[in-house]
């Protein structure tokens, strides 16, 4: 097994052992692969490219076709312990409507996304008068897949706006490092490259 | 019941001393309750196992055939000398390995390859069974297949898997016996039979039925046989099968052995000339009023029915692991139904994956050489294999 990309290391971190896992966008399934062979995890996945699904099938992953956007609605409320959107949130439709049915589906939810408010894209637009492109962001404005991006502070303020409780905030630094963040504080929205958050719906119990 | 060392089959086979399978006869304390309400008895299934079953009984996997297909899913099949229907995936080393599974496949009931179907005596009168013989659903089918494995001390199945009517059944088997069923692979199928499909069934049963030498389904009586209706009816379903793109490569405008076209109806196009070679040959190994009742058994499918018109409910609680398949170019069964399934099985958090398979070649693909079925088929078998430790 090659070693795991640091943010969705990350992500891994905040999953307890054996729990029920629902990977939205799982991409290769190297995450739930992961997840599965070292915390004995349940876990399925959901990926729009049906090349990826077929890869992760054949790799003894449960994973099915579908989209964020219109397939969440048939999963009934609160059977995974945990609901992961990695790097996906910005290329849905509607961000919020996702999020909903996130904190719905999951007794948690991962979210994990690039930071519009890094200073390198403030800065991009500020001095060169052009949409920024990035590292982390690297498509022309006009044919970006990436339709609804936003900032740490924005995501926070989304999140506010469910009531769910902020149990974990990663930045993710330029080097793909992670470390904890204060979620509020302005330093990260400037200088995180991208952020992870560890969401409790506001009914959810334990 | 009794075991039969060799079972009986409606046609001669071509090739004795072939291994024809074995049968298991249920007798008159052993009978078989339909969906009709009537009640089947005695009735024989047919059917051939390869590979070895292991000493815990749990590398079971039951292979379910399609319409006009057999228990001869493997190796050479005895009566057209070809290799079984599905050769390409069952054997040593193949995605379903018979080094590692015990592989288990049963002629359907209403058959006509040695299990109880209507071109067999009714003992009630001596006679060829006819239209006298009772309608069985797809349910029956694998009513008949859980008493065959309860005979043979079977009671987990690893996986159970098969496409077009055997994805029926399939998704029949996951419903009626959850916790006998570790996982399923329902291919190219769909949980209830549409209104094209039904109507396409229809032109082909009316092609029978028009057939003067159908003679009322009593043609074994007059010693008969309604081979043109049966053959048109093949005609009709063998393009089904196929995909327009498929159709267009293979056949495009070509003559058949000649350079202009006639000016009458010989088969001057090499696209006619096949499928009355499709039909012809059928009619050799195939048995009329077999299509009929198999034919209308998928007509009457309708898995939800039987839960409140809701399909998740079939699925509620289950445990299984499903993987479903289909392909880009079925237009019989395609990936919309398929994907219905799959999200009926979201629905109740049910473990399920589901792959789509680019491909031309329709709803046959799933009898082909499609390398991704293979790899899917092997990864997921591997994954479920493991899971319940078997080596």
């Amino acid at each position: 097994m090659t070693a795991l990309r640091p943010d969705l290391a990350a992500i891994a971190e905040m999953i307890p052992e054996r729990a029920r896992v629902l990977d939205i966008g799982c991409g290769d399934g190297a995450l739930l692969e992961h997840l599965i062979a070292a915390k004995g995890v349940d876990g399925r996945g959901i990926e729009l490219s049906q090349q990826n699904v077929n890869a992760c099938v054949a790799r003894g992953l449960s994973v099915i076709q579908g989209d964020a956007d219109t397939d969440l609605a048939e999963y009934p409320s609160q059977v995974f312990d945990v609901a992961i959107l990695s790097q996906t949130i910005q290329a849905t439709r509607s961000p919020r409507a996702v999020l909903a049915h996130l904190l719905r589906i999951g007794r948690r939810t991962i979210v994990s996304f690039p930071n519009f408010g890094h200073w390198r894209v403030r800065l991009s637009l500020l001095v060169q008068g052009r949409m920024p492109r990035t590292a982390a962001l690297g498509y022309d404005w006009c044919d970006t897949p990436n339709i609804h991006l936003c900032t740490i502070a924005d995501f926070v303020a989304l999140a506010g706006d469910f009531h769910a409780t902020i149990e974990q905030a990663v930045a993710i630094s330029d080097e793909g490092r992670t470390h904890p963040m204060a979620p509020r504080a302005w330093g990260p929205n400037l200088f995180a490259e991208g952020a992870i958050f560890l969401l409790k719906p506001p009914a959810a119990k334990m | 019941m009794a075991e039969t060392a060799s079972p009986r089959f409606l046609r001669p086979l071509a090739a004795p001393g072939e291994d024809v399978g074995q049968a298991i006869a249920f007798d008159l304390s052993h009978p078989l309750a339909l969906d009709s309400g009537r009640t089947l008895s005695p009735f024989t299934v047919a059917y051939m196992t390869y590979g070895r079953l292991n000493a815990a009984k749990s590398n079971v996997v039951l292979v379910c055939h399609a319409l006009t297909l057999d228990q001869f899913a493997a190796l050479r099949h005895p009566v057209t000398g070809k290799p079984g229907w599905w050769d390409v995936l069952i054997g040593p080393g193949k995605p379903i390995d018979t080094d590692r599974f015990f592989v288990v496949c049963a002629n359907v009931l209403g058959g006509c390859m040695g299990t109880t179907g209507p071109a067999e005596i009714d003992p009630t009168t001596g006679e060829p069974y006819g239209l006298n013989f009772p309608l069985v659903s797809v349910r029956d089918m694998v009513r008949a297949q859980a008493m065959l494995l309860d005979a043979m001390g079977i009671r987990e199945i690893l996986c159970v898997i098969g496409g077009s009517m055997g994805g029926m059944q399939v998704l029949q088997w996951a419903a009626s016996y959850p916790d006998r069923v570790v996982s399923a692979v329902p291919i190219a199928t769909a949980a209830r039979h549409s209104a094209q499909n039904i109507a396409f069934h229809e032109v082909g049963r009316q092609a029978i039925l028009a057939d003067p030498d159908w003679k009322d389904g009593a043609y074994q009586h007059f010693n008969t046989q309604p081979s043109k209706g049966l053959a048109v009816a093949r005609m009709a379903a063998h393009i089904t099968y196929l995909s327009e793109a498929a159709l267009q490569r293979k056949f495009d405008r070509n003559l058949q052995d000649r350079a202009e076209i006639t000016f009458g109806f010989d088969a001057d196009f090499r696209i006619e000339s096949y499928l009355r070679h499709q039909g012809t040959t059928f009619v050799d190994r195939f048995d009329a009023n077999s299509y009929l009742y198999l034919t209308r058994a998928m007509d009457y499918f309708d898995l939800a029915a039987e839960f409140g018109g809701v399909l998740a409910e079939a699925f509620r609680g289950t445990k299984s692991r499903f993987c479903i398949i289909s392909f880009t170019s079925d237009w019989l069964f395609p990936t919309p139904e398929n994907k219905r399934i799959a999200h009926a099985l979201n629905a109740v958090a049910a473990n399920v994956s589901f792959v789509e398979i680019a491909t031309d070649r329709g709803h046959d693909a799933f009898l082909l050489d499609e390398p991704e079925m293979f790899a899917t088929v092997r990864g997921f078998l591997n994954a479920v294999a493991s899971s319940r430790a078997v080596a």
